[in-house]
């Protein structure tokens, strides 16, 4: 087998890196995942964890970070303002856009440009010490590329009351672009994030993201993640979360955009008491593809995770999700629940589910499952002996599918605004149908 | 209650259905008028649930013969969603749990739907609450449940009376309430009755399909009828539903084979 193209493709989208940091130990980072991109390839789905998930599109087009802002007229940035938001940090094309960001938060949010070195000891101590880059390509190529990006210091014992909005928009067709977040919260604090990527254009580009989140003891974060990413972009995004002793992580990942898309998240149960739920939901139609992959890493006793993930799948349109729970040796006392759960819309829509449990210790609670259906006859029943349309019911079921993830999003005005794109999504009509009244 | 009269509104002739090609209705008879309370009662498997469905338009239900006159028409040619407009409500033995859409949602889209096949004025979510509250208090149902995804969580009595209240905003021409007091405590019965009662007037009828005869000491039937095998065996009025209490019902069958071989 030949591997030299893909590898040779990967160097071609390193030209037009950041200049050199005054900070020496970025540099030496930057350096480091330089050098792995160097010797790693573009997986194939001959790798296990690609194996359903054909990334070689993407290798067919050449992308190029870009170089420079794009000027934003503030009204196009509109439909997606936050209104509950007490901090928002803008990037264009992966560059920061100071003019269309505030902070009132009382925490800092900040771009890296000045953060990282203000934050010294944070970030060099976080930065890129979780979001493992050795053997992944696209977490290498992205922290080669390390220069804008979100920096989030919670410090103790604050709990920010109003959400912090993260919004990176694409612009520019075959651009690359690598945004970063970096999360720290510290002791007893407690933060809503909400990571959004969205785009004005519907041409092929490439987003390759990568998040960092650290909780310490006693921390909490509400973590939504939306992916409404144009109709042809690749969308990567590798997020590593690691947990401290009674810290609380909560997620919710929408995914409604992209030709492909790709969503690593990997949580580690660091220390005894912690807990997570992490919630999912792919939306998808047309020849869209959206894969999650999750790691629930219940590394210490006494942790505790719960699992949903959800995948509506039209068209001809293919969903992944592989959701491995790790119980390492010694997690005595984890207590963990997974859900995969996927409604096929059309006869050629396509899911591949594949919930994995490893249990290396014995007192442990662990309970999964996994569906794949079409919607239920005796629920379209109830809803048509109370008068709906076939139509009607059957798109009201399929948003309330939908709608159990959407709900779990503790921020009101990006809840009823998804719940509303949802709506919109799952509500076009069959062909020849009447639209519901 | 039986008026001098009014008019027919339900004729069933010589129905018969099956499931997964299996006959569970044998010839079914019934004549339902304006106004009357009709209970179905029957041993486990006798058909009765099967009936209300296919009556309701259930697609699992094939109809291999006879006819069903809803009002005058054709009632089996028109599809679930067609009969509850025409003002068939089939209150669901086992009501679905719909996590994700909220009750309210839910009862409001289902009283518009209605009342724009009526050629009446659709609610806003506003003047519908209003509405619904009021329709909740005789139900003694907490304001909570409107906010819930719909029977989500709700306990067996409240999803029982979330079927009721949802006849009461529908106000059907028919009401077949298939086992509405199945997992009831006495309370709970109290109540729904209640509630079928204040619904139940002279241009409506009722349809109580139930096991037992508990729930018709609430709810007092102008006939009972005994179904077996997927036919309607005896018919009679509240009195028999006292007997077959404290008889059973192995005995309707053998007067009936009794009755058959006579007239054989």
């Amino acid at each position: 087998m030949n591997t030299a193209p893909t590898k040779s493709y990967l160097d071609s989208l390193l030209p037009g890196r950041p200049a050199a940091s005054p900070l020496d130990w970025l540099n030496e980072l930057r350096a480091h995942a330089v050098e792995r991109v160097g010797a790693l390839t573009v997986p194939s789905t001959r790798d296990e964890d690609w194996r359903f998930t054909d990334i070689s599109p993407l290798t067919k087009l050449t992308f190029q970070p870009a170089q420079g802002a794009q000027p934003l007229n503030p009204a196009a940035l509109e439909r997606w303002i936050i209104g509950e938001a007490a901090a928002r940090l803008v990037f264009v094309d992966g560059i920061y856009a100071p003019q269309h960001s505030f902070n009132h938060a009382g925490i800092t949010v900040e771009n890296f440009a000045a953060g990282l070195d203000r934050h010294k000891a944070a970030a060099q101590a976080q930065l890129g010490r979780h979001a493992a880059f050795e053997s992944n390509a696209f977490a290498a190529l992205n922290t080669a590329f390390l220069h804008d990006g979100a920096l989030i210091l919670v410090p103790r014992g604050l709990a920010a009351a109003a959400p912090v909005h993260l919004l990176f928009i694409a612009t520019r067709k075959h651009a690359a672009n690598y945004p970063r977040c970096l999360v720290v919260a510290e002791p007893g604090s407690a933060l809503t994030l909400v990571e959004d990527y969205v785009a004005l254009q519907d041409e092929a580009y490439f987003t390759n993201a990568v998040t960092e989140i650290v909780l310490a003891g006693d921390a909490q974060l509400h973590h939504v993640k939306v992916q409404r990413e144009g109709a042809e972009a690749f969308h990567i995004a590798n997020c590593a979360v690691s947990l401290a002793q009674s810290s609380r992580y909560h997620s919710v990942s929408v995914a409604l955009g992209a030709r492909i898309s790709r969503h690593n998240l990997g949580v580690r149960l660091a220390a005894e008491g912690a807990e997570c739920s992490i919630d999912g939901l792919a939306l998808i139609g047309a020849k869209q593809l959206a894969d999650t992959h999750t790691l629930i890493d219940h590394a210490q006793p006494q942790c505790s995770s719960r699992q949903l993930h959800k995948c509506i799948v039209d068209g001809t349109a293919h969903a992944v999700f592989n959701g491995n729970i790790m119980v390492r040796a010694g997690a005595q006392r984890t207590d963990s629940s997974q859900s995969s759960r996927n409604l096929l819309l059309s006869a050629k829509a396509r899911v591949d589910t594949k919930p994995q449990l490893e249990i290396f210790a014995d007192d442990v609670k662990c309970a999964h499952g996994a569906t794949v259906g079409q919607l239920d006859l005796d629920e379209v029943f109830y809803l048509k002996s109370r008068g709906l349309s076939d139509t009607a019911a059957r798109n009201l079921l399929t948003y309330a599918f939908g709608a159990e993830i959407i709900e779990r999003i503790p921020v009101a005005s990006l809840r009823d605004r998804l719940e509303k794109a949802v709506m919109a999504q799952t509500q076009a009509p069959a062909p020849g149908a009447a639209r519901p009244a | 209650m039986i008026y001098q009269d009014s008019r027919t509104l339900l004729a069933v002739r010589d129905l018969r259905a099956s499931v997964n090609g299996i006959e569970i209705l044998k010839g079914m008879n019934l004549t339902v008028r304006s106004g009357e309370v009709h209970a179905i009662m029957g041993p486990n498997g006798s058909g009765k649930s099967t009936f209300a469905k296919v009556l309701a338009g259930h697609p699992s239900y094939a109809v291999s013969g006879g006819e069903v006159l809803f009002d005058g028409s054709d009632l089996l040619g028109l599809a679930a969603e067609a009969r509850a407009r025409a003002g068939v409500f089939l209150g669901f033995q086992y009501p679905i749990e719909i996590p994700g859409v909220a009750n309210s949602q839910f009862l409001r889209l289902a009283y518009n739907t209605i009342q724009a096949e009526r050629g009446e004025d659709e609610l806003d979510p506003l003047e519908f609450d209003d509405l619904v509250r009021e329709k909740m208090k005789s139900l003694e149902m907490n304001p909570e449940f409107l906010a819930r995804s719909v029977n989500e969580g709700f306990s067996g009595g409240e999803k029982k009376r979330n079927e009721i209240l949802q006849m009461a905003l529908l106000e059907p021409k028919l009401a077949i309430l298939d086992e509405t007091d199945s997992g009831l405590d006495i309370d709970a019965l109290r109540i729904v009755a209640g509630g079928v009662n204040q619904l139940s007037g002279k241009d409506n009828a009722i349809v109580l399909v139930t096991h037992y005869q508990r729930l018709l000491n609430y709810i007092v039937p102008d006939y009972v009828h005994v179904m077996e095998a997927g036919r309607i065996l005896k018919t009679g009025g509240k009195e028999l539903a006292l007997e077959l209490e404290a008889r059973g019902y192995d005995w309707v069958a053998a007067d009936s084979k009794a009755n058959a071989s006579l007239s054989a």
